[in-house]
């Protein structure tokens, strides 16, 4: 186990220098004028960080209150006592479940676990992992199937909450592996 | 769905704050919020732009055209009723890289097109049917739908960059070293959904010519 996540490690360091390292090279290669396509596109990531802004601003003050007003506490201790049976950390039963619903009161969630608890405590490693890979079942599905006029959805859901819920849980063994 | 959410998360917020007598401190949290929510998109920003930035030499140069054929075999297996000239193929493709490659505004519109032109397979198989399967009943999910959206939520991502914003941004010591492990999670996550998916589509008999 301890080597797999030596390994695990390794790659993660990599990984962003490799891309950068790959895509430029083969940018300059097949001679395309690679600064000025990264500007561009750079220009594009600005722009959707300042599109996300407001919203951002209404989730943050809103878990900003939750918080405040001692609720999330509350709401922790109150599943805790059922998810500490199946070694589910209760911190993180609000974000799982908001998750679902939405990306970015998920987001909001989330920082305020990086606040609480720091970035690379087991709960900020879990977090940071299961915000990767689950994704707001309710509201693609919502969108999806709507622009294809379906309303009986078969098996999508079943399979949406198996694929998530197999997600949460690698999250939380490989986050307490990490630490 | 989100009025409601963000509605409900702000009265409750206030009301039990106030049975607590937290006021106070629920004035200061909205506050110190706000301004925090921008602080962090100025940090986010430079992430993004560097992301964004990478991935437009990506495409310019063709990687992310090639990553597009190289999945071929792989749309194959998961849409075996989907022929390989339908332009619901191009969409799911160009969805799934978009995923990947962690480019999420560029991935919902190329879904949305993708259910479209999955909605007009099952009106072409109305009239005859196309890759050995007949229309699902009006209203009702295609296995080809169900298919795309459980692949899609499983979430396949190779560099979760937002999260790797957030963590840098909140103090962490090495910010990307959660990207293998979000890795084997996606994979996981991912694997559990293609498998769900062959299973139910073994079983689902009925609209077979």
């Amino acid at each position: 186990m301890e080597t797999v996540i030596q390994i695990l490690l390794y790659i993660s360091d990599m990984l962003v220098p490799f891309l950068i390292l790959y895509v430029v090279a083969h940018g300059l290669l097949v001679r395309r004028p690679v600064y000025d396509d990264f500007v561009k596109g750079a220009r594009d990531g600005f722009k959707t960080v300042f599109q996300i802004m407001p919203t951002l601003v209404g989730l943050m003050v809103a878990v900003g209150i939750l918080r405040a007003s001692g609720f999330l506490d509350f709401l922790s201790e109150t599943l805790g006592n059922v998810t500490e049976l199946v070694h589910f950390p209760s911190e993180l039963v609000p974000l799982t479940i908001v998750r679902m619903f939405s990306a970015s009161a998920a987001t909001g969630l989330a920082l305020d676990i990086f606040k609480q608890y720091g970035t690379d405590s087991y709960l900020g490693l879990a977090t940071s992992i299961l915000m990767g890979c689950t994704e707001t079942i309710f509201y693609t599905m919502s969108v999806y199937f709507m622009t294809a006029k379906v309303k009986k959805t078969r098996y999508t859901l079943a399979g949406a909450l198996l694929a998530t819920f197999v997600g949460v849980a690698a999250s939380i063994v490989l986050a307490g592996m990490m630490k | 769905m989100l009025n409601y959410l963000w509605g409900a998360m702000l009265l409750l917020g206030i009301v039990y704050g106030a049975f607590n007598g937290r006021l106070p401190e629920i004035t200061a949290a909205a506050l110190d919020s706000a301004k925090e929510a921008v602080t962090l998109c100025i940090t986010m920003t430079g992430v993004m732009a560097l992301w964004v930035g990478l991935m437009e030499i990506a495409r310019k140069s063709g990687v992310i055209g090639r990553a597009t054929k190289k999945i071929q075999p792989f749309i194959s297996f998961m849409f075996p009723g989907l022929p390989r000239e339908h332009k619901a193929r191009e969409y799911i493709t160009t969805n799934i890289i978009a995923n990947v490659f962690g480019l999420g505004w560029a991935a919902t519109p190329a879904g949305l097109k993708a259910m479209e032109a999955l909605k007009e397979l099952e009106e072409e198989r109305k009239t005859h049917p196309v890759g050995g399967r007949r229309a699902a009943p009006k209203g009702t999910a295609s296995n080809e739908m169900c298919t795309f959206l459980i692949l899609n939520i499983s979430s396949l991502q190779l560099i979760p960059v937002n999260i790797i914003a957030y963590r840098s941004q909140y103090g962490s010591v090495n910010p990307a070293a959660v990207i293998a492990p979000s890795i084997a999670a996606t994979l996981l996550s991912a694997a559990a959904a293609v498998i769900f998916c062959k299973v139910m589509e073994g079983r689902q008999s009925v609209w077979k010519p």
